[in-house]
């Protein structure tokens, strides 16, 4: 912990972009119902709209006439279910394999983490797109992909963090009352990684979503009529002369989502000092 | 460890994972559902075994994948699926050039401004230059290449219209500008973080007091030294930057319409030209792992601490 200054001024941080991240669900899970728009119903009449009052279409239209606020909000619900599915996958793998290579110690711990060490060498992201590419999008797999690239960072965190739990007077009283390896690592040892594991999570989630928004971007992700903020940008992209604000808002919505996440995750990280120990 | 035996072992150690990348990359595209020339209308039998054939995906798959990798060592990426009568050889040798080009001037540019602006926050440090410079930083890194790009198109293009908006028709250095700078400014954001949190820490050290302490003056302290103490996190930034840069130009060439190896490969995405994607990933992790390794070289050579763990 640092001193009290310090906490305090991370402390009003950390609550600035915690409010924003609260906004942002609000928005994205309030809008489809307050809005008397449909995210998917399209209007000839009112194609490329400019933001007005009129009808709730306070961000406008895009080139079908659908409605600008309602797919910004299902944009953000898609893009953040997303990113919190995907992190969660890499949590599974990264705190169970982390936790065992950190527990067992010896031989299995350095050949587990050599794995690692070559795999982290490995540039993802163009296998990821490489896997959308031979399996036409499937969006199960986007999840499985984004998690399997974010994982390595957890399994690091978290086993360094178990080889310092190891240690500890509890696992031993633990091991000395006969429990197993097995119930050591479920009971004692993952329960006491929830802490850094919640702080690695807002680091993780970013990445999870700029992966997701850049698959989505390059019309690999997240298909039509489905929606998700890369989606969007993509789009907004195409109309930049004629209709700025198909790409300003949503755009802007990601920057600030991202913002948001690397702000708590920055001053998180910070505060409780995680550090990747190898 | 003598410092050839570290380079061996490095060299040694980059072998696997050169090796995973291909057969990880070659299996991922064979065991696409459907073969790389099913059409909506399907082909006459006899045409698709001729197709097969001639494309050697009647073989085994073992057999396939030892005929890939023997032509990998000979620099041979194989034949084009989609464009008939050219090879992801020709079609990487064309787009090549720009895109080196490209991603070159980025990496010069995310270094030399990550870095000054880095160095600038640590001297400044918790001042307004500091506060100002790092909130700059994690904007950066928090806004993805593809908004930076059409936005930085919007603002200068087409609002100012001071630059170019896309490649064909303006060949100019303007036309370099907004692309680059699309490019390098995430990477900007984490040199100028690392150089920060780590020159902080050089400045820190005992030995920088010393300095201090014979009556040099800071500004020829950090330059002579602890800049270069400092900038060593950075040059292990490298390989993530690169990666970064590439998968950055990707979108950028698209945005841009640069005829450069990220279009192809995208182009190649979208109608599933299995070949040239395989090449442009095998290229892309050769440079990545290629640069690391070299990177990890120099770290042996310049902190012999380094060769012992």
């Amino acid at each position: 912990m640092s001193a009290p200054a310090a906490t305090r001024e991370s402390r009003r941080r950390l609550s600035w972009s915690a409010a924003g991240l609260v906004l942002i669900a609000v928005f994205a899970i309030a809008v489809p119902f307050a809005s008397p728009n449909e995210g998917r119903t399209t209007n000839f009449d009112r194609i490329l709209e400019a933001p007005t009052s009129e009808n709730m279409h306070w961000f406008g239209t895009d080139d079908l006439g659908r409605d600008l606020l309602v797919r910004t909000a299902e944009g953000a619900q898609v893009t953040l279910i997303v990113a919190l599915v995907a992190s969660l996958v890499s949590l599974v793998i990264g705190v169970g394999y982390g936790a065992i290579a950190g527990y067992a110690g010896g031989r299995t711990d350095s050949v587990m983490m050599r794995v690692v060490d070559t795999l982290y060498a490995m540039p993802f992201i163009f296998f990821v797109i490489l896997l959308m590419v031979v399996f036409e999008r499937n969006f199960f797999l986007m999840f499985v992909a984004i998690g399997a690239i974010n994982w390595l960072d957890m399994a690091r965190i978290v086993r360094g963090q178990t080889i310092a739990l190891r240690e500890r007077e509890f696992v031993l009283a633990a091991r000395l009352n006969g429990a197993s390896g097995t119930w050591i690592l479920a009971r004692h040892i993952v329960p006491n990684l929830a802490g850094i594991v919640v702080v690695y999570l807002t680091l993780t989630i970013p990445q999870a979503i700029l992966v997701e928004s850049f698959l989505s971007f390059l019309g690999l992700g997240v298909q039509e009529p489905e929606t998700s903020l890369g989606t969007l940008v993509s789009a907004g992209a195409d109309h930049l002369e004629s209709a700025s604000w198909l790409l300003l808002i949503p755009g802007g919505l990601l920057a600030f989502l991202l913002l948001c996440f690397n702000f708590a995750g920055d001053r998180l990280r910070d505060t409780f000092d995680v550090r990747e120990s190898r | 460890m003598s410092l050839p035996r570290y380079v061996l072992r490095r060299v040694l150690g980059a072998v696997p994972t050169l090796l995973l990348v291909v057969v990880l990359a070659f299996v991922l595209v064979r065991a696409a559902p459907g073969g790389p020339f099913d059409e909506e209308r399907a082909l006459p039998a006899d045409v698709r075994a001729n197709i097969e054939a001639a494309y050697h995906l009647d073989e085994p798959m073992w057999q396939q994948f030892l005929r890939y990798a023997g032509g990998l060592l000979r620099g041979d990426l194989g034949p084009s699926y989609r464009r008939h009568g050219e090879s992801v050889n020709d079609l990487i040798a064309d787009a090549f050039p720009l895109s080196a080009a490209l991603g070159l001037l980025a990496m010069a540019a995310a270094l030399l401004v990550g870095i000054g602006v880095g160095a600038v926050a640590a001297l400044g440090r918790d001042g307004w230059r500091d506060r100002v410079s790092m909130t700059f930083a994690l904007t950066g890194i928090s806004i993805p290449v593809f908004v930076v790009a059409p936005a930085l198109i919007l603002v200068f293009a087409v609002q100012l219209g001071w630059l170019p908006a896309g490649w064909s028709g303006a060949r100019g250095a303007g036309a370099w500008i907004l692309p680059v700078t699309a490019l390098a400014l995430p990477q900007i954001a984490y040199i100028a973080r690392l150089t920060r949190a780590s020159l902080i820490d050089v400045l820190a050290s005992p030995f920088i007091r010393a300095a201090r302490a014979q009556g040099l003056g800071m500004g020829r302290v950090v330059r002579r030294h602890a800049l270069k103490p400092a900038l060593l996190p950075v040059l292990s930034y490298l390989g993530p930057a690169l990666a970064g840069i590439l998968t950055g130009s990707v979108v950028v060439e698209q945005i841009f319409g640069i005829p450069g190896i990220g279009q192809a490969f995208v182009r190649g995405a979208l109608d599933r030209d299995y070949t040239l994607v395989l090449g442009v990933v095998i290229l892309y992790a050769t440079l990545i792992i290629g640069l690391n390794l070299l990177v990890d070289i120099l770290y042996g050579a310049i902190d012999p601490r380094v060769r012992h763990r």
